[in-house]
């Protein structure tokens, strides 16, 4: 047997790219699979997304109100709703919180079965993330949007290139989210429970992702620096002001642009994070 | 198949040793293994807990990295190739799933095709064979999550064959299973080696599976080989004897001895007996037994592997 080494029987005759698109849409189709299965859950999520919306909504409508020329940082008040309803659309879909299946397995020590599988971990995990996003979209984005729609002026796109736009901005962030919380699952290899570092990043990521209040109420300087040094306002704060229309073309696209820089950062900092904790993996528990 | 040569594997661990210090020790949980395992050979795996044999398993299929020594699977090194050994080995781990919890089974099967991207006749092929030999129908749309322990351990052995490897890893298989379910695994690892092209390595704290399936046994103990050879040889070695056992109609009486074998037991109002026999043959034992006192009943007892593996253990 020693001979075949080197090759790999494959599904496709057409080459291992193929295979390797095939493999990937399978494991996001599992993805969509595993978090279909939990209608209630979705449900249940989808009615607490609303209720907190209409309490954010008001909030900010509220310092609207306050704010010189009724424009606080920048935007009205049809953007703010936007922004507001479109961001609680959006949170399941990105699902910045309560993601620690990595971390779990870590401490059991079943990650020995994904490190069993001929697919890296990350990739394997990051497709079975993309099918849970999907599924997200489909059903936890449309909800709040229409409760927003209902009951409060929403700002509907002028330029036609901000739907395009917005979804490629919602895929990166997508991106940019699993492989922070990945990396932040992945200490769990260096600290056995990763609860810690998980509350961190649910703290920082909704204080810095834009989720408690447009990052754009920060004096400039600040903002700036961190969407350049951060990944955080990536998360929420740039799909949102994409589909709001808060800035001007150039600074719509560049913004994306930046986000894209981010997702393959964070993507090679999670593979790096990943090949590290497999030279000093132990597994747990026999 | 597998080659190991000079293994070792050690762990650090913390050790308090005051109230703020903590010291490092460092534990070696495999201690300079050497095997070579051919291919379609089957091999019983065994050792007390703690002897290093999941540590073993783990560094041959590439989830950890040896400390020293080399290690080669398939012409492969585990670590550095794990995804390319990840095609062609198979493994169960019994107290590990690898399927997918929220999924059915059906669904988990056809995930590992594109996983491992089998063309979906040998896929289907293969569906079949397990599904005949391991009665999965019942069950094959039921949620991981929702299957018993003996459903779920029949899953996990169709998981790991789906893709045809060459080399099958069984950490404890029939562990926490029922008497049946344990019979339908076993069975069904004995049909797959007697085929001869899957090698197989089992290990097990339930040494019926080894007395069933392997002509191959490895004995391990503070991660070194203390035994590598066929039951009889271990038998041999440990000087493991048939014993008789005697229903005797009265007592035997004061200072009664049988030459050549030796008096282990006396039971039932000293109306059951036992003798191991030392050197003497069973029907030398049965003829001076019969002889001193009237016999109700005989039957004569093999050596059990447990006891020759007892014995071993608490030799350490």
């Amino acid at each position: 047997m020693d001979h075949r080494d080197a090759s790999v029987p494959t599904i496709s005759r057409t080459g291992p790219f193929r295979a390797s698109v095939t493999t990937f849409g399978a494991l996001i189709g599992s993805g969509f699979r595993r978090y279909a299965t939990y209608r209630q859950a979705t449900i249940a999520g989808t009615f607490t997304n609303i209720v907190f919306g209409f309490l954010r909504c008001y909030v900010l409508l509220a310092v609207a109100a306050e704010a010189v020329g009724n424009r606080p940082a920048g935007y009205d008040v049809e953007q703010l709703a936007t922004y507001v309803w479109v961001g609680q659309g959006l949170l399941s879909v990105i699902g910045i919180w309560g993601w620690t299946e990595l971390a779990d397995r870590i401490r059991t020590g079943d990650i020995a079965a994904d490190l069993l599988r001929p697919v890296g971990p990350v990739a394997a995990y990051l497709a079975a993330d993309l099918g849970r996003a999907l599924y997200g979209m489909l059903t936890r984005f449309g909800p709040p949007l229409l409760a927003g729609a209902l009951f409060f002026p929403l700002h509907t796109p002028a330029r036609w290139q901000t739907v395009p736009l917005f979804a490629l901005s919602v895929l990166l962030a997508v991106i940019i989210c699993f492989g922070c919380r990945y990396a932040v699952n992945a200490t769990a290899y260096w600290l056995q429970d990763a609860r810690g570092p998980i509350t961190l990043w649910t703290l920082g990521s909704g204080v810095l992702g834009g989720l408690y209040f447009p990052l754009r109420l920060l004096p400039e300087e600040v903002a700036v620096v961190l969407w350049v040094a951060t990944p955080l306002p990536s998360l929420l704060q740039t799909p949102l002001d994409v589909i709001a229309e808060r800035d001007g073309p150039a600074l719509q696209t560049g913004l994306v642009g930046l986000q894209a820089g981010w997702a393959v950062v964070i993507l090679a900092v999670a593979v790096l994070v990943q090949r590290r904790a497999e030279r000093r993996l132990v597994v747990q528990g026999g | 198949m597998i080659r190991m040569r000079e293994l070792h594997k050690s762990f650090t661990v913390r050790v308090k040793a005051g109230r703020f210090r903590r010291e490092k020790r460092t534990v070696a949980a495999v201690d300079g293994v050497s095997l070579t395992i051919g291919r379609g050979e089957m091999v019983g795996y065994i050792g007390p807990n703690g002897a290093g044999k999941s540590t073993t398993l783990k560094m041959l299929t590439g989830v950890l990295t040896p400390s020293s020594g080399e290690v080669s699977v398939c012409g492969l090194t585990p670590v550095p190739q794990r995804t390319r050994l990840a095609l062609r080995i198979g493994v169960v781990f019994g107290q590990r799933s690898q399927l997918w919890w929220d999924l059915p089974l059906r669904e988990s099967f056809a995930l590992l095709r594109h996983i491992y991207r089998v063309p979906a006749g040998d896929h289907a092929a293969r569906l079949r064979r397990c599904r005949e030999l391991l009665d999965l129908d019942e069950f094959l749309d039921t949620p991981v999550r929702q299957l018993s322990l003996g459903q779920r351990m029949r899953g996990e052995l169709t998981a790991a064959l789906l893709h045809g490897p060459e080399v099958l890893f069984l950490d404890e298989p029939t562990i926490g299973l029922d008497v049946v379910s344990k019979q339908a695994v076993r069975s069904f690892l004995a049909e797959l080696g007697a085929t001869g092209d899957v090698t197989l390595v089992l290990t097990t704290h339930d040494l019926a599976d080894i007395e069933r399936l392997c002509e191959r046994l490895v004995v391990i103990d503070h991660g070194r080989v203390v035994h590598d050879g066929s039951i009889e040889a271990l038998h041999t070695r440990y000087g493991s004897r048939r014993s008789l056992v005697a229903d005797l109609e009265k007592p035997l009486p004061d200072g009664f001895e049988l030459p050549g074998a030796s008096l282990t037991a006396v039971t039932a109002n000293g109306h059951r007996v036992t003798f191991t026999l030392d050197s003497a043959t069973a029907g030398a034992a049965v003829a001076g037994l019969v002889a001193a006192v009237p016999v109700r009943d005989l039957s004569l007892v093999e050596p059990d592997i447990e006891d020759v593996v007892a014995r071993l253990y608490a030799e350490r």
